[in-house]
């Protein structure tokens, strides 16, 4: 097999034995870039060519375009940040480069990470590996899509409502969202700041483990970040969930919820069960509630956030021909609507509205104490179960173009996802299954905060025990 | 609940974006749709709910207050912005 198509670990047993030498993975890499890129498009530019310190993983990776990386151009899949050159990399990025890490490409991602598809990105979609005409989820869709195409060994994405976790099962690859303030957030640029949270996007369990062990840890840098010791991930990583407890919910098995979709799950609890687990039926009653109060809280905090991108000090700036109100003002008016695109200055007014006089406690207010229940509801199933099973998504991937006029729709493509980002807890989506069509399927795993490694386990044992996580894409 | 055009550019002044009048529409009918689906959230009782603003139960961040270096200020300006001895420059607001 050429190294581009191995995993991390994989990678690390061949430089142990001298195999093979980073360098040469490295241009294996670029090569598989420059033979699939052009269709699939996961990358917006190739990075500066890397430096080979010496380190632990100098391991080929895709980087989202919302992670500040000194030496690139950053710009959220966003106009208004064309040709911003952050001048301090973001901590993870400090991080991966410290182990060795070797950077591939700046992966696309919907407009501020606003979206399921990827569409919404300035530069055009990626599309999904396994199907071109369809999309690769998002909005990590280029990160997803990068590490399913084997143009790069793994990636870093971001995830508010699910954009590290939906394209991963978009693209038939693992992803891993952290509890809130696992990693640091320092050099994010912010969507909704009480949500998001970085993670690994890799081609298998035992990689997000390694993964997260390089980007876990607290950071004083990241207010939020938890100071909390991090343990060592890849001892989480034992083949067997004899004696563990797994919830599934019964708001999982909603209307709208694909047949293929269904079916895959239900095999898949079915067969954990089989491998020793205990499969408990629960409710997660404020769930359905989950998407309504996430396009509240997350819009408001995205127009509070994005109210720095005013033409006055990064990447574009438009001075109108006629002035309307007055120079300054005109001058930030006029960026923001050539800079933002559509869905960016929905999400905007909408965070805009629930936030406006009149409106706080009906909207925000609210909000937020559905948010309340909706962590309740999670507090009350961990009591007695290590883990809630749901699938990722309520569909495989969809096709380009099928929910760009209608929001709503593309919304609720992240009704499993969005529940996690709430509760600030952990979650995991890993492959299990193909539609009929041959698109992958994922299902999610949800624990306690800061119980990633419990996620590992019951990921490790199922994906021991199945082969979804070997097939690729034929490009 | 419906969204009025004047609602509409009610907000958009407040975002400090200018929507044209051709667009005003599309972006009615989009946001009155995502408002009725999130007017669900109207169902539940919600009297006795304390509102969570944050997952993970944070206090302030403190750290001692000793100088340290950080970013440079030359280095702070190389981002791609219009500047003037060593300030961002910005179109003239007082005459």
């Amino acid at each position: 097999m050429s190294p581009h198509c191995l995993t991390a670990h994989a990678l690390l047993d061949l430089f142990k034995s001298s195999k093979i030498t980073p360098q040469e993975v490295f241009e294996d890499v670029l090569a598989r870039v420059k033979a699939v890129d052009g269709k699939v498009h996961a990358y917006i530019h190739p990075a500066q060519k890397p430096s080979f310190a010496a380190g632990a993983f100098p391991i080929p990776i895709g980087i989202k375009d919302n992670l500040c990386t000194t030496g690139e151009e950053i710009t959220c899949g966003s106009r208004i940040l064309k040709g911003f050159r952050p001048p301090y990399d973001a901590a993870v990025v400090e991080k991966v480069r410290r182990c060795g890490g070797l950077i591939v490409g700046i992966a696309n991602m919907d407009e501020f990470a606003f979206g399921s598809s990827t569409e919404s990105s300035c530069y055009g979609s990626t599309f999904n590996p396994w199907d071109l005409s369809h999309v690769p989820g998002g909005s990590s869709g280029g990160s997803a899509a990068c590490v399913a195409a084997d143009e790069a060994v793994w990636a870093l994405g971001s995830d508010t409502g699910g954009s590290i976790r939906q394209p991963a099962s978009f693209c038939g690859i693992v992803g891993m969202k952290p509890t809130y303030g696992r990693v640091s957030r320092y050099g994010l640029i912010a969507f909704a700041s009480s949500l998001d949270q970085i993670g690994p996007l890799t081609k298998d369990v035992t990689d997000c483990a390694l993964l997260m062990n390089i980007i876990a840890g607290y950071d004083e840098r990241d207010s939020t970040s938890v100071n909390v010791p991090v343990p060592d991930h890849t001892k989480a990583l034992v083949k067997d969930v004899k004696g563990m407890t797994i919830a599934v919910p019964k708001e999982a098995f909603v209307d709208g919820l694909d047949l293929e979709v269904r079916k895959a799950i239900e095999d898949a609890v079915a067969f954990l069960q089989k491998l020793g687990a205990k499969i408990k039926k629960v409710s997660l009653p404020h769930t359905p509630y989950a998407v309504a109060a996430y396009y509240i809280v997350a819009t408001a905090e995205a127009s509070s956030n994005l109210a720095r991108f005013d033409g006055v000090r990064y990447g574009l700036r438009v001075s109108p021909k006629k002035v309307r109100k007055n120079a300054l003002i005109d001058m930030i008016e006029e960026t923001r609507s050539q800079g933002f695109g559509n869905e960016a200055k929905r999400r905007i007014m909408l965070g805009t509205y629930a936030l406006s006089s009149g409106y706080y406690d009906a909207y925000y207010l609210r909000g937020q104490k559905v948010r309340t229940l909706i962590k309740e509801d999670f507090d009350a199933v961990f009591k007695d179960c290590d883990a809630v099973l749901t699938p990722t998504s309520p569909t495989t991937a969809f096709k380009i173009g099928e929910k760009t006029n209608d929001p709503l729709s593309m919304y609720l493509s992240d009704i499993y996802t969005i529940p996690a980002n709430l509760a600030g807890v952990p979650a995991l989506s890993v492959p299990c299954g193909f539609s009929k069509q041959g698109l992958p399927i994922g299902l999610q795993l949800t624990a306690k905060a800061f119980h990633e490694e419990t996620l590992l386990r019951i990921a490790y044992t199922y994906e021991q025990n199945t082969e979804w996580h070997l097939r690729k894409p034929n490009l | 609940m419906s969204i009025s055009s004047k609602d509409v550019q009610y907000i958009a002044a407040l975002a400090r974006i200018h929507i044209p009048p051709e667009k005003l529409d599309m972006f009615c009918a989009e946001l009155g749709g995502i408002l009725k689906y999130v007017e669900q959230l109207q169902k539940l009782n919600l009297d006795h709910v304390k509102p969570t603003s944050h997952a993970v139960p944070l206090t302030d961040a403190e750290r001692l207050d000793i100088v340290r270096p950080s970013l440079d200020h030359q280095e702070a300006l190389k981002i791609n912005v219009e500047q003037k001895d060593g300030y961002f420059k910005v179109p003239l607001v007082i005459e």
